[in-house]
């Protein structure tokens, strides 16, 4: 189990507004996350990998405090090792497809079986800029799982795929969630992107 | 023809180089992360010695750590180390006045990378030298070699500064830039003259291949 509850001030074009969530994810669950623009929905799964500190809050993770700032406790996002995939994608212009896996893990038939996952396998030594937007995409993904995360934080993890390969790989990654026993959030403005994927949802209000 | 001018300048530029990039790129690293009004005044020093005349940081590095007075006289006594007038002075005064040329580009490339870089990294469970040395640096190798060369480049032709601190003794102190204007003095125009030569074509050689490498892409030092 997940337990989140934090508050964070976010500052927003003419003003500010106040990220509040008091949530619980099961564990194993995959959870839509969604709502407007400038919610929060990124800085949730930033505070969450311990990448931005809310102003008060607690995460726990199967008991285990991640933040509690009443006690001064915040892992750093070492510690907690979630797999992100950035809505940017976050991928080393310096590495090949390859070497981004290599840089997260050293098990080569966990590398390979990715590699065949995402269908990326014939570009092992293409750099991220050899890449089409599918496939940099798919890459990010790839490079969140090969730490094995047991959390999995995704931000906007699909659009950049065209319908064929986006229903391939989320027929591919519901069984490897399931293996990993990984609890997914994922930030997706598109409802009906994740069906058959999602079992849980939960909407952003900006206050 | 006396040829140890050039050495000790070769020699005075590589030190130079080499310790302000072990210094200066964890400071870059730290200044291209935020702001705060302590990052501002320390940038604002780094800084300069880009618009400070040489002579006058050269004179007051001399006071600083002249035998006579405070801090060179605590080091003369403590540590037995004089900077004035010795090889060690050139090498502080050449570090603190070339540290613009190393600290800017690279702090600039560093400000330039997406944040999601280190942050991803971060996430993979990788410490922040290991992000720096794996994912940072390597992506910023343009900028870096153009602060390499700028570093190396700028210690040889320093005049002002290494004349204050370091004066002219042959063999300790006496650099390339310093043995033109000796050799002008003594009216020796072919020795001068091939001081100059070297000096000139050592840099322009190395300029170019800043250029080349950086596919003409080449990073003005203010950058």
């Amino acid at each position: 189990m997940i337990a989140v509850a934090i508050e964070k001030n976010l500052k927003v074009y003419r003003g500010k507004h106040v990220l509040k969530i008091n949530h619980q994810f099961k564990t194993g669950s995959i959870t839509r996350i969604y709502g407007p623009s400038g919610a929060g929905k990124t800085t949730l799964l930033k505070i969450i990998a311990g990448l931005i500190d809310p102003e008060k809050g607690t995460i726990r993770v199967n008991n285990v405090p991640w933040l509690d700032t009443g006690a001064n406790i915040s892992l750093s996002p070492q510690k907690r090792m979630p797999g992100f995939v950035f809505q940017d994608y976050a991928l080393f212009p310096n590495m090949t497809v390859l070497q981004h896996l290599e840089y997260a893990t050293n098990n080569r038939d966990w590398i390979n079986r990715l590699l065949l996952l995402g269908q990326l396998d014939t570009l092992a030594d293409h750099k991220p800029i050899h890449l089409s937007g599918g496939q940099q995409q798919r890459l990010a993904i790839l490079r969140a799982l090969a730490i094995k995360p047991r959390l999995l934080l995704i931000d906007e993890p699909f659009s950049a795929l065209d319908p064929a390969m986006k229903a391939e790989l989320i027929t591919g990654l519901k069984p490897l969630f399931a293996e990993l026993q990984a609890t997914v959030l994922i930030v997706s403005h598109n409802p009906v992107e994740l069906e058959g994927l999602a079992d849980g949802e939960l909407y952003i209000q900006p206050l | 023809m006396d040829l140890s001018p050039i050495w000790l300048t070769l020699k005075l530029a590589s030190i130079t180089t080499l310790l302000l990039l072990i210094v200066g790129l964890p400071v870059a690293r730290w200044l291209s992360k935020g702001r705060s009004f302590l990052k501002t005044i320390i940038e604002a020093v780094i800084t300069m010695p880009l618009v400070l005349p040489p002579s006058v940081l050269g004179f007051y590095l001399l006071l600083a750590f002249s035998p006579q007075h405070g801090l060179g006289r605590w080091l003369q006594d403590a540590f037995d180390v004089q900077f004035v007038f010795s090889f060690k002075g050139l090498v502080l005064a050449s570090f603190i006045y070339s540290m613009p040329f190393m600290i800017g580009p690279v702090k600039s490339a560093l400000q330039q990378l997406p944040a999601s870089l280190a942050q991803a990294s971060y996430t993979l469970g990788k410490t922040r030298w290991q992000t720096f040395k794996s994912v940072l640096l390597p992506n910023i190798k343009p900028s870096l070699l153009t602060a390499v060369v700028l570093t190396f480049a700028h210690t040889l032709g320093e005049f002002g500064v290494v004349l204050m601190i370091g004066g002219n003794i042959p063999g300790v102190t006496r650099v390339a830039s310093i043995a033109v204007y000796d050799s002008v003095e003594r009216m020796d125009y072919a020795a001068a003259n091939t001081y100059s030569v070297i000096l000139f074509t050592i840099t322009f050689i190395m300029v170019i291949s800043v250029f080349v490498f950086n596919k003409y892409q080449a990073k003005s030092p203010l950058e």
